[in-house]
């Protein structure tokens, strides 16, 4: 387990690393200079901008440089937002963001997998039709077409919910509720499928067989053998998410990191746009990271392969 | 063997031909439509703003007076024809890529094939601010970049195809008579794959309307007063509080587009696996789905 451990970190690492190397060059390919504005600078003032972003140096050097700062934690200063450096604008919207994100995946997850259980253990009956048919559609309604229609309904037409920013406890129940509406449809037939697979399985019989109530069966026999595609699904799940908050903060106007990834976008502001993509990738990769470490402890014919 | 997947796929059941009908009828539109409305789609009404659906303006008109129908039609055009070209690109890039992997084996098809399982590994949205930032100024080469970046499946299943192919006697045959490796991968090889290529390259569509809609929809892509669903969408959601039309009709045509491709899709590639013995753990299905 430890080597296992240690192997898929350093993975990890490598992948993180090979993320900001293309990333940081990409950047460099863009066309038009961070300081291209509507009058041109005089050449002074660029070159001593060009200094303070460490813009005068090597492609190399400021290659190295960069790590250098990554390996500290500094992200650097925002090309378009003077007084700010990308760190604090992430310590702004990151907590925004994950509150989001978080119970989204909590929603997905525990609705998501009821549902599923539901259905699998009648498959064919009205009930397990009804729901996958709800789901169905659940995946098909893009999130930027849900979002602005549970405002219209929720926030608009009832007046029952804020249509959006932050503030109380209301302002955290809309937006979570519409990026987890697909993903919840998603697990939730994962869930479904895996369980019909287990029932079929032969060792259902022998724990019939022993005379188990048809509740401990569910729990100790059913449950964790067809939670684990869905456990492989929470990765790719959580990326989505991180990304599918893009949209929700820009409708209900959260001031979460997806908008800053938007802004920095829309004004090329490259060091911005760079942080929040290393940002991102560590997010994602740290929870792919969990992921498997949480499967591989769940099922130990995959420790066994590495 | 793939014609006959494909009539099965389409026209098997009810749901199926409901869903081709449907979008034929959106393509149609999306091609004809503006001919039946004597609006242009930027041309304003100064009499009827944000006014609703009525005979003069079939699907209402937005915040400024501007006929949703031939907008709606025109975000059609606009979007399907992104999925087209894209879907080519994707096609044009994938289909070398897995053959050339699949056809020279050893080191070279490992290479690649790590390429593409990195670029997977890659949020897909990361990819996309991506490259708005880098194609900023010019939203048709960013769809096309689109392309470049939905290729990756169409590669991993030409490799597929292409190993099957390689121990077939005909290529062995070709070898004998001295024909130079890229001369069997463009003449033996290409043209076999082709076929299910294309069928698979159908697949991304979805996504890639999908896409376009969120990067406009975020400002990104199409620019006033051109516009797509995604663009519709972002406007409706600007003015739905006194307009809900306006949010409704193009997010209506986007969900049954998509929620049909995706339908269409799923048919053909259980009909496509069953036939080339392909397949895919759920997880991963799953993923593709979302």
């Amino acid at each position: 387990m430890v080597r296992y451990l240690l192997i898929r970190t350093g993975l990890t690492l490598l992948t993180f690393w090979l993320i900001v190397t293309v990333v940081f060059f990409l950047m460099r390919l863009a066309p038009g200079g961070p300081f291209d504005g509507e009058r041109r600078l005089p050449p002074e003032v660029e070159t001593n901008l060009r200094a303070a972003y460490n813009l005068d140096k090597s492609l190399p050097q400021q290659y190295i440089d960069y790590l250098g700062m990554l390996v500290r934690g500094d992200l650097g200063p925002s090309f378009r937002q003077k007084d700010f450096s990308v760190n604090e604008l992430v310590a702004i919207g990151l907590p925004v963001s994950l509150t989001i994100g978080g119970l989204a995946l909590i929603i997905a997850t525990t609705v998501g997998i009821a549902v599923g259980l539901r259905a699998g253990l009648s498959p064919g009956s009205r009930k397990d039709i009804a729901l996958m048919g709800l789901t169905n559609i659940g995946i098909a309604l893009p999130t930027i077409i849900v979002a602005p229609l549970l405002v219209l309904v929720f926030g608009v037409t009832l007046g029952w919910l804020p249509t959006g920013g932050v503030g109380s406890f209301s302002h955290y129940i809309l937006p979570p509720i519409a990026l987890a509406l697909p993903f919840t449809a998603a697990i939730a037939r994962l869930t479904r499928g895996s369980v019909v697979e287990t029932l079929s399985q032969p060792h259902l019989k022998t724990a019939r067989a022993k005379g188990l109530t048809e509740r401990l069966i569910i729990r100790r026999h059913i449950f964790p053998i067809a939670l684990l595609p869905v456990v492989s699904y929470l990765g790719p799940a959580a990326t989505s998410l991180l990304t599918g908050s893009v949209v929700i903060e820009q409708v209900f106007e959260l001031p979460g990191i997806g908008r800053y990834f938007v802004q920095g976008a829309l004004n090329r502001d490259y060091t911005l746009v760079m942080g929040v993509v290393v940002v991102y990738a560590a997010l994602i990769l740290m929870f792919n990271l969990l992921v498997d470490l949480a499967y591989a402890w769940m099922d130990p014919r995959i420790r066994l392969q590495e | 063997m793939i014609r006959s997947a494909i009539t099965r796929a389409l026209f098997d059941t009810r749901l199926a031909r409901t869903c081709c009908l449907v979008l034929g009828v959106i393509v149609l539109l999306a091609w004809l439509g503006p001919l039946f409305s004597g609006w242009e789609f930027d041309e304003i009404d100064w009499d009827a703003i944000e006014s609703p659906p009525s005979v003069e303006h079939w699907f209402g008109t937005d915040f400024i007076g501007r006929d949703l129908f031939v907008r709606s039609m025109l975000g059609a055009r606009v979007s399907l024809g992104i999925a087209v070209v894209a879907t080519l690109v994707s096609v044009l890039v994938g289909i070398p890529w897995g053959a050339v992997a699949g056809y020279l084996g050893g080191r070279t098809d490992q290479l690649m094939m790590r390429i593409v399982d990195m670029l997977y590994a890659l949020p897909f949205v990361l990819v996309v601010i991506l490259l708005v930032v880098i194609f900023g100024r010019n939203p048709y080469l960013l769809f096309m970049a689109l392309g470049a970046i939905f290729w990756l499946d169409i590669a991993r299943i030409v490799r597929g195809q292409t190993l099957r192919l390689r121990a077939q006697p005909f290529i062995g045959a070709a070898r004998l008579l001295g024909v130079s490796t890229a001369g069997i991968v463009r003449r033996h090889i290409v043209p076999n794959v082709f076929g299910p290529a294309l069928v698979y390259a159908t697949l991304t569509i979805p996504g890639v309307i999908l896409a376009e809609s969120f990067i406009s929809f975020l400002g990104l892509g199409i620019q006033e007063p051109d516009t797509s669903w995604g663009v519709l969408i972002a406007d409706g959601t600007q003015s739905m509080e006194s307009a809900p039309w306006t949010l409704i009709f193009p997010g209506a045509m986007l969900a049954m587009t998509i929620w049909c491709t995706n339908m269409l899709g799923d048919r053909l590639r259980d009909q496509m696996e069953a036939g080339a013995g392909y397949t895919r753990n759920s997880a991963e299905r799953a993923r593709r789905r979302t």
